[in-house]
């Protein structure tokens, strides 16, 4: 699974945070995660866990934001969620959607510091 | 010491910034050198490398062809696709599921893209992995063969939606196994509305032209 190169991403974004801020260690990482971004909660908290160790993330944990997708709908005309992941239809019209506009976020937004 | 008390700072950044950082840059140098880049996804087992080899074979008469193949561990495929007599390159990714963009810049380092006017890029088989990933590409193709079973693309939504052509192989055997193809082109249209489908056998060559036909499509529209 990917989710260790992931961590080991998160763990390199936050430290280059913590010397921008001159802080000297984080409690917590807020990340953005949507249903499109390919990467499982569960298994990132695991590979999180283990990658942590020895870095200036050592006592961080994860604290997740799901994202849900929403697509254009060409009918509606407006951004709309869909069906669900496995049918990409309009949640309110049920037309087919294929401009995905929001749900591939992978992004840490806020830091804990210290 | 005294501790500090702990503060909420906003940092919003991708997680993936600097592989995505990298994959604009090669996909810029992609447009410079004037090299149409495809990317192939799919399970392990799929037929890309057959595929692939009778692509680089049916291109290589009017075309610079090159490609760089992913593998964990061997380089079977590097050898298999070098009969092609197309330039290959193995990364050997050493249990990554996945390739990334920096892989990719490596695998690159000794060709000049000026030579070349298609390069394959052929991930890791994986359907869950590669997805988070850029390469660069401009064209990324997902493969399901027939022996796979038609609802694959519902369990793997998130590798056929950041797909733009998807790939039914070993079409040759899809009456043996009872291949729905009605039932697959369902599923992958409830993932991913209008991609366009197309079926080959790399075996009997069957759908290879439809499929040739959309590269050329792919590199006049550049």
């Amino acid at each position: 699974m990917h989710e260790l190169s992931i961590a080991l991403s998160i763990i390199e974004v936050a430290e280059e945070e913590i010397v921008k801020l001159g802080a000297t260690g984080v409690t917590s990482i807020h990340l953005r995660i949507g249903a499109l971004s390919g990467v499982g909660k569960r298994s990132l908290s695991s590979a999180f866990g283990l990658a942590r160790e020895n870095t200036a993330c050592a006592t961080a944990d994860l604290v997740f934001e799901d994202v849900p997708i929403i697509a254009y709908c060409p009918r509606c005309r407006e951004p709309r969620p869909i069906s669900s992941i496995q049918q990409f239809n309009c949640a309110v019209c049920d037309s087919p959607v294929s401009d995905v506009v929001q749900g591939r976020e992978l992004q840490v937004i806020a830091m804990e510091v210290t | 010491m005294i501790a500090s008390q702990p503060r909420l700072v906003i940092v919003r950044q991708n997680v993936l910034k600097n592989n995505d950082v990298l994959a604009r840059e090669l996909r810029e140098r992609f447009r410079q050198a004037d090299v149409s880049v495809v990317s192939l996804v799919s399970s392990p087992g799929s037929g890309k490398t057959a595929f692939l080899e009778r692509t680089l074979s049916a291109l290589r008469s009017q075309y610079r062809v090159a490609a760089v193949v992913g593998d964990l561990a061997t380089h079977n495929d590097a050898v298999r696709l070098a009969r092609s007599q197309a330039l290959v390159k193995q990364i050997t990714t050493d249990t990554v599921c996945h390739l990334d963009a920096k892989m990719v810049d490596a695998a690159l380092e000794d060709w000049d893209l000026n030579d070349l006017d298609f390069l394959f890029i052929e991930n890791v088989g994986n359907l869950v992995c590669p997805s988070s990933y850029d390469l660069g590409e401009g064209l990324r193709v997902v493969l399901l063969s027939v022996t796979e079973g038609e609802d694959k693309p519902l369990k793997y939504p998130t590798i056929f939606n950041t797909a733009d052509l998807a790939v039914i192989t070993k079409i040759d055997l899809a009456q043996a196994v009872e291949f729905d193809l009605a039932t697959a082109n369902h599923s992958i249209q409830a993932v991913r509305p209008g991609m366009p489908v197309i079926q080959v056998s790399a075996k009997t060559g069957e759908g290879m032209d439809r499929w040739l036909e959309e590269l050329y499509s792919f590199r006049r529209n550049r």
